[in-house]
């Protein structure tokens, strides 16, 4: 149903770029509905956006993974995934670069500026500027989180996660693939370990710190950094599945494994992210 | 690879109809939806300019309540930025950059026209916005806190069709990088590359690294709205101006965005009508490279109010300066590349000739702008409107159309009435200075924008400037015709009817361009 043109592949007509797009007009009317207290029609429709993107994701991913696996794509095309994810993954770099920029705007700038001269006057006159806080205008008391418990050993964890996953790729350019799958299966493992505990931490937060999304500064930048990197593991651990999977299957030749390689740039960057979140939220 | 090619004669079982266009994979497919729904949103956005020119006619509140207006106001930015011109350089960008670099299609077909399908949906939030409890959003294109936070259902549906355009932009500049980078035909080195192909491998390097960011802060916006968050709260710590700030990191760089494509298309059209090659190709690439690197490094020039030190403003300044250097290097460029050409003077090169005027002097009115002790002064008054109207309509708006006409017989193998062509050039040139030149003396004068009243001394220029606008929007109208005139009733076009222009789309290809073309590579000397 394809043409091969000149040795490029290109596919044929498909519908699942148009079911995504349903999916996605579904998934954020929903979410809209949902925020402005839209009662079951919110849940409804944005349970309906959610199932047709899962459907399409299946549809299409499985699409590419047999015309992959029926060796239709050629080493040109190859070269067109690796660009493709490595742009991908700095478009990501830039997404978290605006929140990392949004907290070094807070402590950097507008908490000093708080606490200047005019502006203390003029607004919170008893304002101190010290780091982590919630703000001037915010008066429950919260305790920050420490560096050197769960995010410590979480740090060791997702380190070890890349040393197994580039075990797990060297077992697949070797062709053992007994040590492909366990490579895998521990990265699964500690993926899946580190998410426990980002968990874990989560509710400690709330219940016995008090340390919640609405305290200031610290509170916002804490989840929303921590909170779209956790996303961001979730994605990546389920897309390690997906390749544990695989490779049970008998997928991938030592040649041939992009959709291997692209996971393990796109879990190192995760990784790497990681570690700036450990030494700007966590620890300094 | 073999060189007989084994294409299991898809195209005979492809879906026709409507379904051909939802499922296709074809980048002529995709570029035509692309250009069509741009225009589109031109009319749309259009209605809304003149809905706004209407109202400022006459000062007092003549048609539309103050709330509906900045509704008005803020739609009509976000409809014309992300429907309309970006839709429309991209539609360029996927008809022309496989025949330009001689490959079968974009690296992506399926993603491609993934990115395509998303901007209806996006669209219908976009405008659906205006039906939602409270109206639509108000708070300008640039979404300022706290504003934004403040206002009802219709932002989150703001928020959320901007998402999705950005999921949309992402995937598409990661395919048009994708394709340039590695679909070239042998022989197309990047510097022998057509400057229209350059000048979209640049923009969509800017596109992957802003969007992301503009993401970001509408999501802060939305979590400040509904999730508690204090980003943009001092009483939390954070501050209305680092939305500013966010906002324009994303929002300086998408100038560039809709400008570099748009001197893409004139660095084609000019070569072609003057009968010689461009002029100093490679300071072009060098030129639109660094317009995009130091679009990074200038954003606060678009907020020296919110009372940033003086230090900071100077550097903003000098480094917004800066840009004219290599813009200058540009213009200087085209002008030179005219000069003792065996000129002819169609449609495109009209147009192209129209935006070197004008999109020089939005340059000029800009320079004017960066300097911080006439902004202050300028700042949020109608000279700005004027200066990004040159720019934007003059600059972006006429390459489109240059674009258009001067490939519009390779897309469908017919010409264009050329006379039509040229009364919707004067009529476009005439009535947009008509519309538009008034306004700077309006904002040297004071008066503010985005306000639905003015005080009297303003009246003449106003009403000067909203016939200049009905004029304008007529003449699109016009050009409708001229187009539906070429589809329906045009001549039929050889497959070079522009004897200047020399790239692969006019050298290899018959007119139309067919389906499926460059299935074998062509040989670039």
């Amino acid at each position: 149903m394809s043409s091969q043109t000149g040795g490029y592949y290109l596919p044929a007509p498909s519908h699942w770029p148009i079911v995504g797009s349903i999916g996605i007009f579904f998934l954020a009317l929903g979410a809209v509905l949902m925020m402005n207290d839209g009662g079951a029609t919110a849940t409804v429709v944005l349970t309906t956006g959610a199932a047709i993107i899962t459907y399409m994701m299946f549809g299409w991913f499985g699409t590419v993974i047999r015309e992959s696996e029926s060796g239709k794509y050629n080493e040109q095309v190859d070269v067109s995934y690796r660009w493709a994810m490595g742009w991908f993954i700095f478009s990501e770099v830039m997404f978290f670069a605006c929140f990392f920029g949004a907290l070094f705007y807070m402590r950097v700038l507008s908490l000093p500026w708080l606490a200047e001269a005019d502006t203390q006057a003029l607004l919170w006159p008893d304002f101190q500027n010290t780091w982590p806080i919630s703000g001037p205008g915010l008066s429950e008391k919260f305790t920050p989180m420490g560096a050197w418990g769960i995010p410590a050993f979480n740090t060791l964890l997702l380190l070890s996660s890349g040393v197994t996953v580039t075990w797990a790729h060297w077992a697949l350019k070797k062709e053992k693939r007994a040590q492909l799958i366990w490579g895998l299966l521990a990265t699964v493992l500690l993926g899946v370990v580190f998410l426990g505990f980002q968990v874990y931490e989560y509710a400690h937060a709330y219940k016995d710190l008090n340390l919640t999304l609405e305290q200031g500064a610290y509170g916002a930048t804490f989840y929303m950094l921590t909170g779209f990197h956790g996303f961001h593991v979730t994605i990546g651990t389920i897309m390690l599945i997906v390749m544990l999977l695989r490779s049970i299957y008998g997928h991938f030749t030592p040649r041939n494994h992009f959709a291997f390689e692209a996971v393990s740039w796109y879990w190192h960057f995760v990784d790497v992210v990681w570690l700036g979140l450990f030494v700007v939220v966590y620890w300094l | 690879m073999e060189a007989a090619h084994a294409h299991d004669d898809s195209h005979d079982h492809a879906p026709s109809g409507l379904m051909r266009y939802v499922t296709t994979t074809n980048h002529k497919d995709i570029g035509t939806m692309y250009l069509w729904f741009s225009f589109t949103m031109f009319l749309v956005g259009g209605v809304m300019a003149l809905t706004i020119r209407a109202e400022l006619f006459q000062p007092g509140l003549q048609l539309v309540r103050p709330e509906f207006f900045n509704t008005m106001t803020t739609l009509h930015g976000l409809v014309m930025v992300f429907g309309a011109i970006m839709p429309a350089f991209v539609g360029f960008a996927n008809w022309q950059i496989p025949l330009m670099i001689g490959a079968p299609d974009m690296a992506f077909p399926r993603m491609n026209n993934w990115s395509f399908w998303l901007l209806p949906p996006a669209a219908i939030l976009l405008v659906g916005s205006l039906f939602a409890p409270g109206g639509g959003p108000g708070a300008g294109w640039t979404l300022y806190a706290p504003l934004t936070v403040q206002q009802g259902m219709g932002m989150d549906l703001t928020i959320f069709a901007i998402h999705i355009l950005g999921m949309s932009s992402i995937m598409g500049s990661i395919n048009i990088v994708t394709t340039i980078l590695n679909m070239r035909a042998p022989g197309m080195t990047l510097m022998k590359m057509p400057l229209f192909v350059w000048t979209w491998l640049i923009t969509a390097y800017l596109l992957i690294a802003v969007m992301p960011v503009l993401a970001g802060a509408v999501t802060m916006t939305l979590t400040d709205r509904h999730f508690g968050t204090h980003f943009f709260n001092p009483a939390g710590g954070g501050d209305p101006v680092m939305f500013q700030h966010i906002f324009w990191f994303f929002g300086h760089p998408e100038v560039y965005i809709i400008a570099i494509p748009a001197f893409g298309v004139v660095s084609q059209v000019l070569p072609a009508f003057s009968r010689k090659p461009l002029f100093g190709y490679p300071s072009m690439v060098y030129a639109t490279a660094s317009i995009a690197i130091l679009s990074f490094l200038v954003w606060a020039h678009h907020m020296y109010t919110v009372g940033m030190p003086v230090e900071a403003q100077l550097y903003y300044m000098f480094a917004t300066m800066l840009i004219a250097v290599p813009t200058g290097v540009k213009v200087f460029n085209w002008v030179a590349t005219m000069w003792k050409g065996s000129l002819t003077f169609e449609t495109p090169m009209l147009f192209a000739i129209g935006f070197l005027f004008l999109f020089t002097l939005g340059g000029f009115t800009g320079l004017v702008l960066s300097v911080v002790p006439v902004d202050v002064q300028l700042h949020d008054t109608y000279y700005v409107v004027a200066h990004f109207h040159y720019v934007m309509v003059a600059g972006a708006l006429f390459s489109a159309f240059a674009g258009v006409y001067f490939w519009l017989p390779k897309w469908i193998g017919k010409m264009y009435d050329e006379k039509l062509g040229k009364i919707h050039f004067w009529l476009s040139i005439v009535f947009f200075n008509v519309a538009f030149f008034p306004q700077h003396f309006l904002g040297l004068a004071g008066m503010p924008r985005r306000i639905p009243d003015y005080s009297l001394q303003f009246v003449d220029f106003n009403m000067i400037s909203s016939i200049g606008a009905f004029g304008f929007g007529l003449s699109q109208v016009f050009f409708l015709y001229v187009l539906l005139k070429a589809i329906k009733y045009g001549e039929k076009a050889p497959q070079r009817p522009w004897e200047g222009a020399d790239t692969l789309e006019w050298t290899h290809l018959p007119s139309p361009a067919p389906y499926h073309s460059f299935e074998k590579a062509p040989q670039v000397k």
